[in-house]
């Protein structure tokens, strides 16, 4: 007998928790299964809409001016601008005072790790007071044990980008740190829990010790930037603290991979599926479907594989978000690219020479691999017709659009997950009924 | 040995197959190596590298290690021991790197060439890793044995002598094993050609915990199941925790042999305990070959996933309510969670009326087994256990729940909390108004 739900999400990212709790807004149950950790972990935790449009060379200044010059197949164009709008104020909702952005239509400016300027649509509180927008000096502190962020370079290339204010950056050691390559989660939990330490005077809290640190190399700046590794479940505290002790505006920096606003994020997102009632599977992976009888154009259920014994789970609505390359939901031979689970058509070049061209950053064809759908988001066939009645799908499985390039992937998925969702939400109320 | 060693157009013998890699003797996880593309990911699920800076992860151990010994002038790091063998690392990884399968051989070859045999710690750790061999002797004698292990001269000559540390109570051993139960009972009381189970019961609750096992075979008896309990040895989980595989290789031997026959005689393999369903699901196949591995690994299924997917369990439970349990404080154990069993007793406990399960977060026991038994292990132990200790404390419940025998250890240990088995409420939700065959 198999594990039966209304709705059953595949993938636990953005897009895929974003559509089970969009789904979860009727009165259905819904389960979101997920395989291994989503790319979240890797993510700044910036949600950003448009950053770039193909069509300019510049940072836009609103996302939302750009979407007619989006090709026909990106699926802001499937969804459309209303519904973009519908998924901000849904995740506005949802992160509360986690994240700020909501106030305008423009895009902000984020400082980044490497010295770069990100535009964003939405981003933590704890990077807000860091924009580049904001008149105010600047202090970046790095640390000794932490090679992800060179606080002084990361202000020279900040003050080679033109930023409306001076910055400097300084190196220091962290208190209680001693290894080379600490995890960025070992910082993040001396910090959270405020570890005592031994120093010359006895013992003090890792925060007090930080602040002591730090303190020496203030130069009158209003505000300081720490990489994004100030604590986890406190956060809030031990930036307040920092704050505090310092006497100016503290943020947070957005850091490479493994992200600490990336895994907050995360948490967020799943708190939120608890509270919302959604079941959560995670760790193993869905790996084949069954139609139902005779109509082969509707999934009865898929089999989820627990180190080879076979669970089956039914539902009456699918979401499929895998993710894309970089999460696997979208897989390539060296013949044909392809969509492991349900096989849904992946449009590309017969010939693998024509899947990348050789400039770097040049529009790269790979990037926009994945599946094409309709406006509600159902992944079409080859000949344009959708693969399957109650399979939906969100996320950056989606093809159409180049994500890096763009700057779009946290807003896609958003949108995308949010439609997928509530239509498919929609759609068991109406077998219901 | 290249080909110009060995020749092919050599006519007079038979095909000889050409060793390409000398090393494909041994198990070769190169592709394994090469799937890692350093996202770390598997590091910040490291319950370890967060409390202790000293531990360098689990990328390091896994795959870097792994490349770094490819090199002669390279041993395996002495830190390898200080991995706990939660797994969460496994499932972490996007890119599946079969992490566990690393360090466990990792683990292996450093206490095979680089351990002392004489030193305390082997000893300390073989014990520990043993604990099913001196488990009968206790059992024998149970109220002594738990006299005098409650002692705190024990204690102290545990810790001195041999690194155990004094902090913990050890386990009371029941006063009659599981087994003994179920030979006096006469064995199976329901009989079914058609459904039948074989019940890997594991060490803990054949002789620390027989109510749980008790329960297992009631549940499975009110379903229509034979039971049948085959003879087994440890699941091999300690001994791969600490290194010594050929002891594991042993248990694990006897275990799929045992457990073969019973399959070939049409039952599915049923564990409780979710250390056990790991060890024979995941660790089997990836560390042994012998014959019926991967079929015995692939007919293996948790007590209450099995019956979720072959019954009709959440009907069964609609409307069931059980008396004489308050709420629990539910933790998921890292090895169910590995199995994708993390949210499947709270959903349970959902359906039976009178009693609600509060799940306490991801968050990992510490205990991980032998690992926080280690005196050298202890603080960190409870420095990982910490989160789940605050949040069992704030759960609106004063009853622990979970599924693995050393996470209720700990979960006991850093509360004072009573600590009970899904299994133990089913069996109560099911025969609630049969008090006849309670």
């Amino acid at each position: 007998m198999a594990i039966e739900d209304d709705v059953l999400v595949i993938g636990g990212g953005l897009a895929g928790a974003t559509a089970a709790l969009a789904a979860a807004e009727r009165d259905v149950r819904v389960r979101l299964v997920t395989y291994k950790q989503s790319t979240l972990r890797h993510a700044s935790g910036l949600i950003d809409v448009l950053g770039y449009a193909p069509t300019d060379d510049g940072p836009l200044t609103n996302p939302y001016d750009a979407l007619e010059s989006l090709p026909d197949s990106h699926p802001y164009r499937l969804v459309g601008e209303a519904a973009i709008r519908k998924a901000l104020a849904f995740f506005d909702e949802l992160a509360g005072a986690a994240y700020a952005g909501s106030h305008t239509d423009a895009n902000a400016l984020v400082p980044t790790a490497a010295g770069t300027i990100k535009p964003t649509a939405r981003y933590p509180t704890a990077t807000a007071p860091g924009l580049a927008s904001d008149r105010r000096d600047v202090l970046l502190v790095g640390f000794e044990t932490l090679p992800g962020f060179d606080a002084p370079l990361a202000a020279a290339h900040l003050e080679a980008a033109g930023v409306p204010f001076d910055v400097r950056g300084a190196t220091c050691s962290f208190p209680g740190i001693r290894r080379d390559d600490a995890k960025v989660t070992r910082y993040a939990h001396l910090l959270d829990v405020d570890e005592a330490i031994a120093v010359d005077a006895g013992e003090i809290g890792v925060r007090a010790a930080l602040i002591e640190a730090v303190e020496g190399h203030l130069e009158g700046e209003a505000r300081v930037g720490f990489p994004a590794l100030l604590g986890d479940e406190h956060a809030d505290e031990v930036r307040t603290d920092l704050a505090d002790g310092l006497g100016v505006d503290v943020f947070e920096v957005p850091m490479g991979p493994p992200s600490l606003p990336g895994i907050r994020l995360e948490d967020l997102l799943y708190d939120a599926l608890e509270d919302a009632g959604v079941r959560v599977t995670s760790g193993v992976p869905v790996v084949e479907y069954e139609t139902a009888g005779a109509s082969e154009d509707r999934i009865d259920h898929v089999v989820v594989d627990r180190n080879g014994a076979q669970v089956p789970h039914r539902a009456t609505q699918y979401v499929l978000a895998t993710g894309g390359l970089v999460g696997k939901g979208v897989q390539s031979e060296r013949q044909r690219v392809y969509e492991p689970i349900f096989d849904c058509h992946v449009s590309h070049a017969d010939d693998r020479y024509e899947w990348f061209v050789d400039g770097v950053f040049d529009e790269q064809p790979y990037a926009r691999f994945g599946l094409s759908a309709d406006g509600e988001l159902r992944p079409l066939d080859a000949d344009g017709k959708p693969e399957f009645r109650n399979l939906r799908a969100a996320g950056s499985v989606l093809g159409g659009y180049d994500y890096a390039a763009e700057k779009s992937g946290s807003g896609v998925s958003l949108a995308t997950g949010y439609v997928a969702g509530t239509h498919a939400g929609e759609a068991v109320d109406e077998v219901i009924r | 040995m290249s080909d110009a060693d060995n020749p092919t157009d050599d006519a007079s013998d038979e095909f000889e197959p050409i060793q390409v890699f000398p090393e494909a003797e041994e198990m070769d996880l190169r592709p394994g190596a090469d799937n890692c593309y350093k996202c770390s990911t598997c590091d910040t699920n490291c319950p370890v590298a967060e409390v202790d800076d000293e531990f360098p992860g689990p990328k390091f151990q896994g795959p870097e290690q792994w490349r770094l010994k490819r090199q002669d002038d390279h041993d395996i790091d002495e830190s390898v021991m200080k991995c706990s063998n939660c797994m969460r690392c496994d499932s972490a990884c996007p890119s599946s790197v079969p992490l566990s399968q690393m360090h466990n051989t990792a683990r292996g070859e450093y206490v095979e060439n680089h351990m002392s045999k004489f030193s305390r710690e082997y000893v300390r750790n073989r014990i520990l890793a043993n604990y099913r061999r001196l488990a009968p002797l206790a059992a024998t004698f149970p109220r002594t044995a738990n006299f005098v292990m409650g002692l705190s001269i024990t204690r102290w000559l545990g810790e001195k002598t041999l690194g155990i540390t004094s902090e913990r109570e050890f386990p009371a051993f029941a006063t009659e094993t599981f087994r003994d139960w179920w030979r006096k009972r006469g064995g199976a009381k329901v009989q079914n050609e058609d459904q039948k189970i074989a019940y890997f019961h594991g060490c803990y609750s054949n002789y620390n915990t027989p109510e749980v096992a008790k329960a297992l075979v009631r549940v499975y008896e009110h379903f229509g199941y034979e039971v049948l309990v085959p003879p087994q040895s440890c699941s091999g989980t300690p001994m791969f925790a600490n290194g010594m595989l050929e002891d594991a290789r042993r248990a694990a031997e006897t275990n799929v042999r045992e457990l073969a026959a019973a399959l070939e005689d049409g039952a599915d393999v049923i564990a409780s305990c979710s250390s056990c369903s790991m060890s024979i699901r995941q660790e089997y196949p990836e560390l042994f070959d012998f014959e019926d591995t991967e079929d015995v690994a692939a007919n293996t299924w948790d007590a209450l996933e099995y019956l979720r997917v072959h019954e009709d369990l959440e009907g069964e439970l609609e409307g069931a309510s059980v008396e004489g349990f308050d709420d629990f404080a539910y933790h998921a154990p890292c090895h169910a969670r590995n199995q994708g069993l993390d949210g499947q007793t709270v959903e349970l406990l959902d359906v039976i009326d009178g009693v609600d399960a509060h799940d306490v977060g991801d968050s990992c026991s510490g205990i991980s087994g032998t690992y926080g038994w280690k005196a050298e292990n202890y603080e960190t132990s409870m420095k990982i256990g910490e989160e789940m200790f605050d949040h069992m404390d704030t759960a609106d419940a004063e009853t622990g729940l979970t599924e693995c025998p050393t996470c209720s250890m700990q979960m006991e240990h850093g509360t004072g909390y009573e600590i009970r088995h899904p299994l133990e409420v089913l069996e109560a939700a099911l025969f609630s108004d049969r008090p006849e065959t309670a």
